[in-house]
């Protein structure tokens, strides 16, 4: 039964993996990319490691993939906007 | 680890073919780094890159039964960070 | 049906590795360059994972990825624009020369490959260091070959390190640094600083049992110096001149130390005893992660920092004192 939701899970992160590639192809400009792709991978991310997290059964492994999960929603949200700001940037240099 | 040797091969199976889909979102989101016009294009591609690296890695600890790999998602996540930081700096001191 | 999928991915991984690498070789564009570059060190350490080397993944993911990186990037930041280069002045002069270089290159790494495949097992060499594995100190593997069995390739590799240090201090001063960071790049340095420094060390402990080591945990440690410079520290963090003269050769010298020291309770150099081999192999790799941290955040900073060279009173007194002796 586990092993059924930890799938769903897993499946689900991917459709977000999916949206957030299919943003940073389809949307028009840089902001809008950017913004669909933060949310949608640190979603899907989130639902991929709590299947993985279900599948492996240990609390260790749970709690060592939750760490970097939160990491990474840190991390990505952080060079995100850092990327924006160097684009406003460097669109009002030129 | 015990937990990861008790994979019923269709769970198997099915974490594989995730991992292919994965994979192949992946790669189609780096088109951008290719195409993308503008260098911050590209930095969105790598963390796309970093994400789904990241994510490629839980599911292969899982069907390697190497917890080990947590440890190199976890590098991965922090040098993606690093690496990200460093990009956006590079043009700062023409200001 | 595993065995299928298995096939689809390496194929997939190994398509990407090849198209990335070409992409990133074949453009014009320097910064497109770079950041295909720096894709391609992040799949690479994805196919290190999948090839059951955690180790590789790990050194891929902090330094290939990593450290030369952002190594590339400082170095784009003189870069002229790619309008103002003319693609005719960097043709090379003899390229039959680099053809039949190249051409050489690829059928030895086709004969290794063909070999390789053709090995059968393969397994004597691992099953000759799962042997020994008891005797070494540590129970990793790919620890005990590197800091044990095969110490003296370590060693030397500490030296090459070294040696690039010399080459990165003979370029210069090092350039001027970045302007002070934004609240959010303050915010995003002081929250990976400590959690880069802890899992450093994690990574130099864990070596012993688990893939990590000395390699890794000096990469990720100099992360922090490349973040720290990035925040407008013009030294990366790097301590004073003095205490860093002795980081730097604290890598070759203790390991040279202990494999000296070895010698006075009877044993060959770097035969380490059977009881200490585990608590000097700690001892070395420590040295060494500091040592490669340092080492690494200098050739970051790309120059001498600032101090390195002593001030123009003390450089004259210094002459004086050469010339009394001689």
């Amino acid at each position: 039964m586990t092993e059924v939701v930890a799938l769903i899970s897993i499946l689900l992160g991917l459709v977000f993996f999916a949206a957030g590639s299919v943003g940073l192809l389809r949307l028009p400009d840089l902001f809008s990319r950017l913004h669909a792709l933060t949310k949608a991978d640190n979603l899907g991310l989130g639902f991929l490691a709590a299947g993985v997290a279900l599948v492996a059964g240990d609390v260790r492994i749970a709690l060592q993939l939750l760490a970097t999960w939160l990491l990474v929603l840190l991390a990505s949200a952080a060079s995100a906007y850092l990327i924006a700001q160097h684009a406003l940037r460097r669109g009002a240099n030129e | 680890m015990n937990s990861y040797a008790s994979l019923s091969p269709m769970l198997q199976t099915a974490l594989l073919g995730c991992l292919l889909i994965l994979l192949a979102t992946v790669a189609l989101g780096l088109t951008r780094a290719l195409r993308g016009p503008a260098l911050e294009d590209r930095l969105a591609a790598i963390l796309l890159l970093g994400s789904g690296g990241v994510g490629g890695l839980f599911l292969l600890a899982l069907l390697l039964a190497a917890p080990a790999l947590l440890d190199v998602a976890l590098v991965l996540a922090l040098l993606a960070a690093v690496v990200a930081a460093a990009m956006t700096r590079r043009e700062v001191t023409s200001d | 049906m595993n065995a299928l999928l298995w096939i689809v991915l390496d194929l997939l991984l190994a398509g990407l590795l090849l198209g990335l690498a070409w992409a990133a070789v074949m453009t014009r564009d320097l910064k497109r360059g770079v950041v295909l570059f720096i894709a391609f060190g992040l799949l690479l350490a994805v196919a290190w994972a999948r090839l059951r080397a955690p180790d590789l993944a790990l050194a891929e993911a902090a330094i290939g990825a990593g450290i030369a990186g952002a190594l590339l990037l400082a170095a784009l930041r003189d870069e002229p624009p790619i309008e103002e280069r003319a693609l005719g002045s960097h043709a090379i002069r003899d390229r039959r020369l680099l053809d039949i270089g190249i051409v050489a290159l690829a059928g030895v790494v086709g004969w290794a490959l063909l070999d390789a495949l053709t090995y059968g097992e393969g397994g004597q060499l691992a099953a000759a260091v799962r042997e020994q594995l008891a005797l070494s100190g540590v129970s990793h593997p790919v620890t005990a070959v590197l800091l044990n069995f095969r110490a003296y390739d370590t060693l030397l590799e500490l030296a090459v390190i070294l040696t690039a240090v010399l080459g990165v201090l003979a370029l210069g001063p090092a350039r001027a640094s970045y302007r002070h960071a934004g609240s959010v790049l303050r915010s995003l340095i002081r929250g990976l600083v400590p959690v880069l420094m802890v899992t450093a060390g994690y990574l130099l402990w864990v070596g012993a049992h688990a893939p990590g080591g000395a390699f890794q945990a000096g990469a990720t440690l100099a992360a922090v110096g490349v973040l720290l410079r990035l925040g407008g520290d013009d030294r990366a963090g790097l301590p004073a001149t003095r205490a860093l003269r002795w980081l730097l050769v604290a890598g070759v010298g203790v390991f040279v130390l202990v494999g000296l020291l070895v010698t006075v309770a009877g044993l060959a150099v770097l035969q380490y005893p059977k009881d200490w081999a585990g608590a000097l192999i700690l001892l070395i790799e420590t040295a060494a992660t500091l040592s490669i941290a340092a080492a690494l955040a200098l050739a970051y900073l790309g120059g001498r920092p600032v101090g390195w060279d002593p001030s123009p009173a003390a450089h004259a007194s210094l002459k004086q004192k050469v010339s009394d002796r001689c």
